[in-house]
């Protein structure tokens, strides 16, 4: 299925193809990945502009309901960035993250949310160069995925349940 | 193990001492080699210097057609073929515009190359696969005595060193230490041996071909032990033409593969040893018979 | 459209950045569509906000138009983000109401579509404004600094820091992992361009270390652990042994006579292997401390057991009374609390092996330029006589700028004073030995007060230059005048040809590395590496010897290759900032706190999930609290609370929210 035939699958609110573009919500941690974001455009480094970046002191503040919630408003993925392994400015917090990841993962897949559409990566302050790469690299995979729109879905969802809380009803 | 086996136009021409060789060392070491039917020029050479992306088609056409037979691993003894192949790979995956133009040529021809086959020196493989220890175990006449130079020539360590050192490559050194030979330090061992030189500019070519043989000489080496058909052909052919420039300095060119047979007993005729023009008359002690030992005994 | 907030009123500046963001943003734009915004009392755009005029606006729109928060949108909140919160401040309101948008280092700069750039810095002005609207005012958080500086690094940096502090009045610990501090300045043999005594200039300052009483010296010993933050870290140092007592030693050498090993036989570190020492030996004559040490892998009494008949223990009778040698001593931990670190380990050559087409193992007389350096030294392995591993005396000697640098191979980077150092120890060998000298470089890169003056000098001086990349270092001959000879093969790119050059001695100028465990270091510290792996300092221009760990700086070569005039100066840097913060005895820690709510139902999932031990629970309400002195507002508990009952100032769950709703708001057309 190409991203077109999907975005009809998907129902209703798709904008038409051609202007969609994948709208990716990232987290990134103050002291590593925001940083890093911040080196690329000092190294002005080019990316794909479709990606807005949030800035937590951690990691570790993610809350999955922001991750549940940047979908449901509309969001094709999410992309959190924390500091490396050993290297957290808060100790551990990007491993609090990683569990937390793991586990909403598989709650997503229990969903039919492809995995790929929620990512964690490990992105020092000196990565410029990754941050550029993820973004890229996402952005390419969520254009072949094609729109998530989950707020279509939850309303189709909405709809019937709303019909078959009226057939029983009736 | 088995790998799919590229002779190219060498091993059955002017270097044929080399595939003669090559081929019972690797059956004695249980590797089977399986050589790809219908293969075709490599694309060295000649064609690699007037047009480096018809060169890689003609690669291209040889690597498809190893990973057709289903071998992830494809040998290319000759040194020309193996740069040659692994230039190919390279451009097929770095170089998207060649990549395209391979696919073109090879899919008129009904054939895919996926990028995945391994191109493996015979040197890489006895190293990496086979082991030292396992050719240790098979040399029965070791070569006690014989001074050899390690010559590895200038095409299999660059400019992809994907087995050894780029600079100081050891992997023959180290072969031939397991074989019972003597090694000798021999600091040109990646110099040019002149080969397209002779033809072109033969005066820079013999230069080249004297120097490498006079200092393996000066270093006391009973002979050069070479990887490249190429090299084995310059560095053997022009003596008389160098001696008569720089004065004689005769010593041996074999290929490695030609002293692995010596070390493994086997026999000499299989070897192409008396293709040369420079011959290696130096042979090892012959491998005690029990009659002998009895008679020693006795 | 969320309704608007009542009593909510938000001024909305759009920065130009001169051409930073208008060339990529329309800014003005964006400005228009703010205005149409809930809540947004005043919206404008303007060509430099964070200058005193910029700020200025801000300020009269805060007291005329009555607003109640701001939000900037211009370059990145680690820049200028303090600059906004004070102006905001000056304008009468509580300083964190306020929140910047990165629409520079996060747009404009890495974009090419105009459009699309205007689309996303409108998002991104959107999510700020629904965001501020949610904003308290709070109050910066207060602690108190411990006045004591931890040095690591016992070199040149080291030194000068610890010397620099110490003057000042502070109390500090310099930790060196070598028996002696110095580092690699003290193998120096002179220091370019002045051609000063390398020891006559550094001996005063090392002894001045040893004797000063606010420097607590501890050589042979390293920092195994650093827990806590800015202002109060609590730091362990391991303490190798000796086998000596440094407190009774008083380095009268005696022990070192009468060692049964009467002559010295083991490789010596200082003078880079070229000299030999005995087991218990002093690593210099200049050591500072001047404190003997045993070498438990070579000392007799250690192979054999405690008692050998082979090993009479003369260096014991020899101390006699003093009884400074003790054979049981075992390393020591101490723990120390200091507010504030400077991190100065230096860097270690780069290692010639990787390169062996300059034949450094191969053939003897190529040497390192550290080796060179102990070679010409007066109180070097051979009194600074030039002798050859071989015995010869070099009549040409070659040296090889750029060695492991400049090449995508080893390392990239340029290491800044391989030029100068090779020129150096060019005019010392000639100076020592009468020699022809060659010097092979890419380029001459000879930027400081008096180095190109040095350059021509030597011109004059006949020393020779050849620009060209060494392509080999060999010993085949092709004429009998290179027979025996080292040959240097290099294309002169200046004459344009390969030529081969036969001298006797080869001098390879190696590269500046980072440590091989610099990445270790990193860690204990909570610093950062750039790709290259020297330690990253927090702005490359305005904040050099900062970190991005708050009380933690570094200075010298740990940070990058640099020469010792541009080390001391670091040094005196990282000092001053030190002195900066202990002075102001304070540090002020943004209130990014975390809180429990009165709903929380004591399931006490938070409380192992801080790594500050902040949380504690509290038995008489059967609720967490959190000490807000100990939370660093990293706020993993917030994000794991299952009841939504902790808070965390600035990253509230409704500003984060009002965020995320920003950025995916339906496009405006």
């Amino acid at each position: 299925m190409n991203p077109t035939d999907k975005a009809a699958a998907a129902g209703t609110g798709t904008p038409p193809a051609a202007e969609w573009t994948p709208r990716i919500v990232a987290f990134f941690c103050n002291w590593c990945t925001y940083t890093a974001a911040d080196l690329a455009g000092v190294s002005r480094l080019k990316y794909s502009p479709n990606v807005r970046v949030i800035r937590l002191m951690c990691s570790g503040r993610v809350d999955p309901q922001f991750i549940l919630d940047a979908l449901s408003k509309g969001a094709d993925g999410v992309l959190i960035g924390g500091c490396h392994p050993g290297d957290c400015h808060y100790v551990e917090g990007n491993y609090k993250m990683l569990r937390r990841f793991r586990l909403l993962r598989r709650m997503l897949s229990d969903m039919g949310i492809e995995p790929e559409r929620v990512r964690l990566e490990w992105i020092s302050a000196a990565e410029g160069d990754k941050v550029k790469l993820v973004i890229n690299e996402m952005s390419a995979q969520l254009s072949a995925l094609g729109p998530l729109n989950l707020p279509g879905k939850a309303k189709g969802w909405d709809a019937e349940l709303t019909a078959e809380r009226e057939a029983v009803h009736a | 193990m088995k790998l799919a086996y590229f002779p190219g136009c060498s091993l059955k021409g002017l270097g044929r001492a080399y595939e003669e060789s090559l081929l019972p060392v690797m059956k004695h070491l249980g590797v089977e080699l399986v050589e790809l039917d219908d293969w075709n020029c490599c694309g060295a050479t000649a064609y690699m210097a007037v047009d480096e992306v018809k060169a890689c088609v003609l690669a291209a056409r040889n690597l498809a057609l190893a990973e057709k037979t289903g071998q992830q691993q494809l040998m290319a003894p000759c040194a020309a073929c193996y740069l040659v192949l692994n230039k190919a790979k390279h451009y097929f995956h770095d170089y998207p515009a060649i990549k395209k133009t391979m696919d073109h040529a090879l899919a008129a021809i009904g054939l895919k190359y996926d990028g995945d086959t391994a191109v493996r020196h015979p040197l890489d493989v006895l190293l990496t696969d086979v082991g030292l220890e396992a050719v240790r175990q098979k040399v029965v006449r070791p070569l006690k005595g014989l001074k050899v130079a390690p010559y590895y020539g200038c095409q299999i360590v660059r400019p992809y060193a994907t087995f050894d050192d780029q600079y100081n490559p050891t992997a023959m050194d180290k072969l031939l230490e397991a074989l019972g030979a003597t090694v000798v330090r021999y600091p040109l061992k990646t110099k040019c041996c002149g080969g397209s030189l002779t033809g072109t500019v033969p005066a820079a070519g013999m230069r080249m071909v004297y120097i490498l043989l006079n200092e393996a000489r000066k270093r006391g080496a009973d002979c050069l032990a070479t990887v490249c058909p190429l090299c084995q052909f310059n560095l053997d052919a022009y003596h008389a033409k160098v001696a008569s420039q720089y004065g004689p300095v005769r010593v041996p060119t074999v290929y490695f593969t030609q002293l692995m047979g010596l070390a493994f007993g086997l026999p000499e005729k299989e070897l192409g040893l008396n293709r040369s023009a420079i011959r290696l008359d130096w042979r090892p002690e012959p491998v005690p018979t029990p009659a002998s030992k009895e008679a020693v005994t006795a | 459209m969320p309704e608007p907030r009542n009593g909510v009123r938000i001024g909305f500046y759009v920065c130009h950045c001169g051409h930073n963001i208008a060339s990529m943003v329309d800014c003005p734009a964006v400005a228009a569509y703010a205005a149409t915004l809930p809540n947004v009392a005043v919206s404008r755009d303007y060509k430099y906000l964070c200058s005193d005029p910029g700020q200025e606006l801000i300020k009269r729109d805060i007291a005329e138009l009555g607003l109640s928060h701001v939000v900037v949108a211009s370059c990145s909140p680690l820049l200028h983000e303090h600059t906004f919160r004070s102006a905001t401040e000056a304008g009468g309101l509580n300083p964190y109401c306020f929140h910047m948008v990165n629409i520079r280092e996060h747009d404009s700069w890495v974009h090419t579509d105009r459009r699309l750039a205007t689309e996303k810095a409108k998002a991104l002005a959107r999510a700020g404004i629904r965001r501020v609207a949610h904003h308290q005012p709070l109050e910066m958080k207060r602690v108190p600094i411990h006045p004591d500086v931890l040095v690591v690094g016992g070199g040149i940096a080291g030194i000068h820091a610890a010397l620099t502090l110490a003057s000042a009045g502070k109390k500090v610990y310099l930790v060196e992992r070598e028996p002696s501090i110095g580092g690699h300045m003290a193998k120096f043999d002179k220091t370019f361009p002045t051609l000063d005594c390398a020891a006559c200039i550094l001996t005063p300052k090392m002894s001045a270390v040893r004797s000063h009483p606010n420097i607590t010296l501890w050589s042979y010993s390293e920092v195994v652990k650093t827990d806590g933050y800015v202002g109060n870290y609590t730091v362990t140092v391991r303490r190798k042994p000796r086998y000596v007592i440094e407190e009774l030693c008083v380095g009268c050498q005696e022990c070192i006579d009468s060692c049964v090993y009467k002559k010295p036989m083991f490789p010596d570190e200082f003078n880079e292997g070229l000299g030999k020492r005995k087991p218990i030996h002093i690593p210099f004559p200049q050591a500072t401390p001047q404190v003997v040490l045993i070498d438990p892998e070579v000392c007799l009494n250690f192979k054999r057991g405690v008692l050998t008949d082979k090993c009479k223990k003369t260096c014991v009778e020899a101390c006699a009374e003093r009884k400074a040698i003790d054979f049981n001593q075992k390393e020591e931990l101490k723990e120390i609390k200091v507010g504030t670190i400077i991190v100065a380990t230096g860097f270690q050559p780069f290692d010639v092996k990787r390169v062996p087409q300059y034949g450094y193992g191969t053939y003897p007389n190529v040497y390192t330029a550290l080796e060179a350096e102990r070679l010409v030294n007066a109180s070097g392995p051979t009194s600074g006589e030039v002798v050859l591993r071989d015995g010869r005396h070099p009549n040409a000697i070659a040296i090889i700028h750029c060695v492991g640098s400049r090449d995508r191979k080893t390392n990239r980077w340029c290491s800044r004073v391989c030029c100068m150092y090779s020129m150096k120890l060019a005019h010392l060998l000639k100076e020592h030995s009468g020699a022809e000298v060659y010097n092979f470089y890419i380029d001459i890169r000879a930027p400081g007060k008096g180095y190109e003056e040095f350059y021509d000098k030597l011109n004059e001086e006949g020393v020779h230059f050849i620009r060209g990349r060494v392509g080999e270092v060999t010993d085949w001959a092709m004429t009998p005048e290179e027979e025996g000879k080292l040959v240097i093969r290099v294309e002169d790119t200046l004459a344009g040809f390969v030529r081969r050059i036969p001298v006797d001695m080869v001098v390879l100028s190696t590269g500046l590395e980072p440590h091989s465990d610099a990445q270790s270091v990193r860690r204990m510290f909570n610093m950062s590496c750039g790709t290259e792996g020297f330690f990253l300092e927090r702005h490359p221009k305005l904040a050099p010897v900062n970190t991005y760990t708050d009380g933690v700086f570094i200075a010298g070569c740990c940070q990058g290759p640099r020469d010792i005039p541009d080390t001391v100066a670091q040094a005196g840097a990282a000092a001053a900032e030190a002195m900066a913060l202990i002075d102001r005895g304070h540090i002020d820690q943004e209130p990014n706190t975390a809180r429990i709510l009165a709903d929380c139902s004591g399931c006490k999932s938070c409380i192992p999930l801080c790594p500050y031990t902040a949380i504690a629970f509290d038995s008489a309400t059967q609720k967490a609290v959190i000490n807000e002195a100990l939370c660093k507002g990293c706020g993993t508990c917030v994000g794991s609370c299952p009841s939504g009952s902790i808070i965390q100032n600035l990253f509230d769950d409704e500003e984060v929210f009002g965020e995320i709703q920003g950025v995916l708001a339906d496009e405006p057309n």
